[in-house]
């Protein structure tokens, strides 16, 4: 299987501590694939793995290039769009700064973003700063799409949101998943919305992949063992 | 129109005014002070770009004013006692022309700023305030062991270079060569602030993380940064030394770069015209209180406190606001 991103048997560690023990799995061209754990159990730290904002064991590749010699930003224009756990927008700039200082060229322009997400249209000179969580959330997105990414990566995107604004961004998702067809892994711990809109699913735990499938295949017993629920 | 535009277009009305009308009442000296607020002002918008949108706290901006100095200085030496500046491998002649001197003094002070960011810029924080120190320092001794140069004397130069279809000599004629020289700066600034660079730049200041993982280089933003910010105080530096028509290493001192720093803060960080008005209020003070007492820096420093702790904005954050935090 040809995936666009792989990961073989990654390990890392914060100092003495080791987070993760061997974690494998594939994401393929167009795939939705959503990464679930317990808290503690290395979602995260996967995730800045692939982006190379830590060093890691094992192989990682992307479109067939090896990215454990590659520094965090080659990574991100190689085509990786990294919407980090709580939001993290550069606060001092507008919404539309926020975007064109991340553009790079593609079909995603302002207009598309806003297109998107038609609050984000409406505040382009707000600072980001004074926006809502949700909205916020929304610019995160949007300036991960900007640089143009083929994988997008949804790091606990509707983590302390309102439920009609996670509403919101779960039918983003769903349609970036129906008409752009870029990948996309998701971490998030709503389970029911998981199932609607990804293709398969990963779980780990302490640190390893402990079971990997179509998300139809994820029973309530696998779920109930793994991720407690 | 922001509150800010209106100090900023007050501010421009003044540098216009004051001179004219020190021109049209003949006070020549008035003009003297007028042109050297606006080439340190001039100086203190080139450090703006680093220190400002960047972050880059550097205190060896003295490095670039003096290299511009020393550019227009041994240049115009030579032409003046009619020696080549080298004639080996290829033969280079001093010029009195300051379009070329100006050129000049910008590509060596810009060379200059790449090679020093390029080391500076690995570190961060104080580290990087006391690389940038040091390399200043490193400029300063040698332009003082520099027999050849004047060393310590410095270099004096006979007669204000040249500027095709201006008569240089007449104050308020070289006067308005530097202050278009600041406001060509100013709208480069400008646009600078508000391009993908600059914003990118400004957002590498606070989070370099997330400036990675839109798939920039701090580092090289940073650099680019640094390498536009030495090329204009070079630029300074070079008007700086015609309005003097001296050169001596003190432009390469570490109290200048101090200064430099300090025209920023009272004037207001990042703001565009806030080195202008550090400048502007500078140069007044120190005419003003220096009249008054030898201890002049005194009162400065109190001025300098007292901003500091509250009117963290600078003269254009009181007036004006915080439009955005600078931390």
């Amino acid at each position: 299987m040809s995936g666009l991103l792989s990961l073989e048997s990654v390990t890392a560690r914060y100092g003495a501590s080791q987070a993760l023990f061997g974690v494998s799995f594939e994401i393929a061209e167009g795939e939705v694939v959503s990464l679930m754990g317990r808290n503690g159990m290395g979602k995260t730290t996967t995730v800045k793995c692939i982006c190379r904002m830590i060093p890691s064991g094992g192989l990682i590749r992307f479109a067939g290039q090896d990215l454990s010699r590659l520094p965090s930003q080659r990574v991100a224009r190689l085509g990786v769009g990294l919407v980090p756990e709580g939001r993290r927008c550069f606060r001092d700039l507008t919404v539309r700064e926020n975007l064109i200082a991340a553009a790079r060229q593609g079909p995603w322009t302002l207009e598309s973003v806003a297109a998107l997400f038609p609050r984000l249209g409406e505040r382009s000179d707000q600072i980001a700063a004074s926006l809502s969580g949700g909205e916020q959330q929304m610019l995160a997105i949007g300036r991960a799409l900007m640089v143009n990414p083929r994988l997008l990566i949804l790091d606990e995107a509707t983590e302390g949101l309102a439920p009609l604004v996670r509403q919101e961004i779960w039918q983003s998702v769903g349609r970036l998943k129906r008409e752009t067809g870029m990948a996309i892994l998701i971490i998030d711990k709503s389970l029911r919305e998981l199932r609607s809109v990804a293709d398969r699913g990963v779980i780990l735990a302490r640190g390893r992949d402990v079971w990997t499938g179509p998300m139809h295949a994820l029973n309530a017993d696998i779920a109930s063992a793994h991720l407690g629920v | 129109m922001s509150r800010e535009s209106v100090i900023n277009w007050i501010v421009l009305a003044g540098l216009v005014a004051v001179p004219l009308w020190a021109h049209l009442s003949d006070e020549p000296f008035t003009i003297t002070l007028a042109t050297r607020a606006v080439i340190l002002a001039l100086a203190a918008v080139g450090l703006n770009i680093a220190l400002g949108i960047g972050g880059l706290v550097s205190l060896g901006h003295a490095a670039f004013f003096g290299i511009g100095g020393y550019t227009m200085g041994i240049l115009a030496h030579h032409a003046q006692t009619y020696t080549p500046v080298m004639e080996w491998p290829l033969l280079i002649e001093g010029t009195k022309s300051m379009p070329v001197i100006w050129g000049l003094s910008i590509l060596f002070s810009a060379l200059a700023a790449f090679l020093i960011g390029l080391l500076s810029l690995r570190t961060s924080g104080v580290y990087f305030i006391m690389i940038t120190l040091a390399f200043g320092q490193m400029f300063y001794y040698f332009a003082i062991s520099w027999a050849e140069y004047g060393g310590e004397d410095g270099l004096s130069i006979y007669v204000r270079n040249g500027f095709p279809g201006v008569n240089t000599l007449v104050p308020i004629q070289f006067y308005g060569l530097c202050l278009v020289a600041l406001l060509i700066v100013l709208g480069f600034n400008a646009a600078l602030a508000r391009a993908p660079f600059g914003l990118a730049l400004g957002a590498a200041r606070q989070v370099p993380a997330r400036v990675r993982a839109v798939g920039l280089d701090p580092y090289r933003l940073q650099l680019l940064a640094f390498t536009l910010s030495g090329a204009i105080t070079g630029l300074a530096g070079a008007l700086f030394a015609d309005l003097n028509r001296f050169v001596s290493p003190t432009m390469f001192s570490w109290q200048l770069s101090g200064e430099l720093i300090v025209f920023i803060i009272i004037g207001g960080v990042a703001r565009l015209f806030g080195p202008v008005i550090g400048a502007v209020l500078f140069v007044v003070l120190e005419h003003w209180l220096g009249g008054l007492s030898d201890y002049w820096h005194i009162y400065l420093g109190l001025m300098l406190l007292g901003i500091v702790l509250f009117g963290r904005g600078g003269v254009i954050g009181m007036v004006a606001g915080r439009e955005r935090s600078h931390d």
